[in-house]
């Protein structure tokens, strides 16, 4: 497993130089550039475009670009067939545009193959989903200790580091609880665990809370908000007003292209709702939509 | 990913669908238990023919006089001589006959108190006639080499003659007039009952030191056969090629196809046993091997069922960075425990099975059945279970994620 790493790392430092060029002025390295990505399903006039982007003169898809920069707590809003979904997908490499580069971490995503996709989900994305997507049957430790054991971590490290993690969620006491045994709010913080414990370049959050209540809802934002003012990437897919609040850029897609990308607080800095907890809480929506919830 | 954890998915995998796993495995149990009891069956059967056919003595050989064929070139008929017989007991030149046993043979009416019985075969021999011809006592004894030497008139009678001459009383040291000469009776042969017809009954005999019968009956001219025993049943062709060589020096005879004699052994009766056996042993065997292979295939069939069952997990472990070998690897992991303990335990059933009778027949273990169906269960394992693995492996982790 570990002989392909190195050349990955060559490979990744080539393309780091690379895709830094037109960069440069703007400061820290981004851990995600996407170049003109299109995600068409179908061929010739039946084509559907999930991701096009701004259309070119002759009706042809131009792609969306999208540059995320280290530290940043992004949202990527959207209604449903916006393409935010596929644009996740792509992004955890879960699935392959059809045309346009994707650099994560300064690695050219397309150019990968399988085994070095694996270990590029890996080691460089933490995944969460919106139905947290445990593995059946697993205590929560182990489910928390999975992503080391394919990265080849020894069985003792393991286990220090899921504990270490599960400590993080607030879940040390339910480590040998099985999914079933836990409640949504407390699966999701597992699966935010798991996410986190091999230190990945950027969480990839898919509707995190999109099936929580409101209180366990705010649980894991209050350890999403937490893992991003310690320096770790987010990007978070929602189509919830109250949870895009807490990021620090909001990107919204309407039919496969950029519609808006807002700035709601600096790059470098905790996210808002550590900035300033009054009124970011003063200022919570929940009041209004999530009390029957 | 070592192998060891590994295994540890492999064996929660199995253990969570608990009833599933183990019906998997009778299928395989049922297989390789199959394999090997029938095949014992097969082998019981056969040492059961082979103990039969030893009972009558498959390691003897008879030579008697005459050309086998009509395309031999043999132009005068030397009879057999006693002199032939004491050729034949020559150690150096034939190593691998154990037994001599020179027989005239006649027929002669016996009378006992008044009551008569007409033998039809009165042998006159040696006592290695005895150990070559599987001829036992059950009362009395055999008559010893002195009392040839000394032509003593004493015989050893068949169960039939005894219970025709002396009903049930013993003829233990009773004398019996045979053609005119009386004969003390030393001894009584265990029946050997494998003739029921009363023509050549072999318990209808009586059994007299050879120069007795010479001289009471046929003469000291020719004998009628030479009763020879080799060493064991495999040393029959040796035993034959040495008796063909020292009597062609005796009868002076230069061309092999110009015997005046020939050698007869049990060797055709051996032929016909196996042949028969190894056809039931093969045919046992052969419906053993089909349901060893329906056991594999419901190994495919539940490994299916579980890579679609389980291709949402197989998706959640391939975004967090599974490969596809520990993919593949934990589904053959898994195929392959299956069978591995379904082997296990059916080999275990068998070797239980065995020491049972089944129809009748005793099974023999045969040991390569053991060994070589264990290991066809494990590779069937691994090949039945490469195809719903490399499925599992294979599944794009956004549409196994999808899957519902």
């Amino acid at each position: 497993m570990s002989h392909s790493l190195p050349a990955l790392r060559r490979r990744a430092s080539a393309q780091v130089e690379a895709a830094a060029q037109p960069d440069r002025s703007r400061g820290p390295v981004p851990v995600i550039t996407v170049q003109r990505l299109v995600k068409s399903y179908g061929v010739g006039e039946a084509a559907v475009h999930a991701l096009a982007g701004p259309l070119d003169a002759g009706g042809r898809p131009l792609g969306v670009d999208l540059s995320i920069h280290q530290g940043d707590f992004v949202a990527i809003m959207g209604s449903s067939g916006s393409g935010k979904s596929t644009l996740m997908n792509i992004l955890g490499c879960l699935d392959a545009p059809t045309s346009g580069r994707y650099l994560l971490d300064g690695i050219d995503v397309g150019g990968l193959d399988e085994h070095q996709l694996s270990l590029v989900r890996n080691r460089k994305i933490g995944f969460i989903f919106q139905s947290f997507n445990l593995v059946p049957r697993t205590t929560a430790v182990a489910q928390v200790e999975l992503p080391l054991a394919y990265a080849g971590v020894k069985s003792a490290e393991r286990r220090r580091r899921a504990m270490a993690a599960l400590s993080m969620v607030g879940l040390a006491d339910r480590a040998n609880h099985r999914p079933n045994e836990l409640s949504g709010g407390q699966q999701q913080r597992v699966a935010v665990a798991r996410a986190l414990v091999s230190a990945p370049a950027m969480l990839l959050a898919d509707e995190p809370t999109g099936n929580l209540d409101t209180r366990s809802t705010d649980d894991v934002l209050a350890i999403v908000d937490r893992l991003n003012a310690s320096g770790r990437t987010v990007v978070l897919i929602t189509h919830e007003d109250e949870v895009a609040r807490h990021a620090k850029r909001v990107v919204r897609l309407v039919d496969g292209r950029v519609k808006s990308d807002e700035r709601q607080a600096p790059v470098t800095g905790p996210p808002p709702a550590l900035l300033d907890p009054v009124t970011f809480a003063e200022h919570s929506l929940h009041a209004q939509t999530g009390v029957q919830g | 990913m070592n192998p060891l954890q590994t295994l540890r998915f492999a064996v929660g995998g199995l253990a969570a669908n608990k009833v599933r796993s183990g019906l998997t495995m009778l299928g395989i149990l049922i297989g390789v238990a199959a394999v090997i009891l029938l095949l014992a069956v097969g082998n019981g059967s056969e040492q059961a023919v082979v103990n039969s056919i030893d009972a009558l003595g498959t390691n003897s050989l008879t030579v008697t006089s005459g050309t086998s064929s009509a395309a031999s070139t043999a132009t005068t008929i030397q009879p057999l001589t006693v002199a032939d017989a004491k050729a034949l007991a020559n150690t150096t030149q034939a190593p691998d006959i154990t037994g001599v046993a020179p027989e005239v043979t006649t027929s002669q009416t016996a009378i006992y108190n008044g009551v008569s019985h007409s033998v039809s075969s009165v042998i006159g021999t040696y006592p290695a006639y005895f150990e070559a011809s599987n001829s036992k006592v059950t009362t009395g004894d055999y008559f010893s080499d002195d009392d040839v030497l000394n032509s003593r008139k004493v015989c050893v009678i068949g169960a039939t003659t005894a219970s025709d001459l002396f009903g049930t009383a013993s003829p233990i040291g009773k004398v019996i007039t045979l053609g005119g000469t009386p004969f003390t009776v030393v001894g009584e042969l265990a029946t050997k009952g494998t003739s029921t017809s009363s023509f050549n009954n072999p318990d209808d005999t009586i059994i007299a030191p050879l120069p007795t019968v010479q001289n009471a009956f046929t003469g000291f001219g020719s004998l009628s056969q030479i009763l020879v025993e080799a060493k064991s049943a495999a040393d029959t062709t040796d035993a034959t090629n040495e008796i063909t060589t020292i009597l062609m020096g005796t009868h002076g005879i230069s061309s092999s196809s110009a015997l005046d004699f020939q050698v007869s052994s049990q060797t055709s009766l051996l032929a016909t046993r196996s042949s028969s056996t190894q056809t039931l042993t093969v045919l046992l065997g052969a419906v053993a091997a089909i349901s060893l292979l329906v056991g594999g295939i419901g190994i495919t069939n539940i490994m299916l069922v579980t890579v679609t069952e389980r291709t949402r997990e197989i998706g959640i472990r391939k975004a967090i960075g599974a490969p596809k070998g520990v993919i593949m690897g934990q589904f053959l992991a898994e195929s392959t425990l299956l069978s591995l303990i379904g082997g296990g335990l059916g080999v275990v059933a068998a070797l239980i099975g065995s020491h049972f009778s089944i129809v009748g027949i005793k099974p023999v273990i045969i040991p390569a059945s053991v060994y070589g169906s264990f290991g066809i269960a494990v590779a069937i394992g691994l090949f039945f279970g490469s195809y719903p693995a490399n499925r599992a492996a294979s599944l794009r982790p956004i549409d196994a994620l999808r899957h519902e």
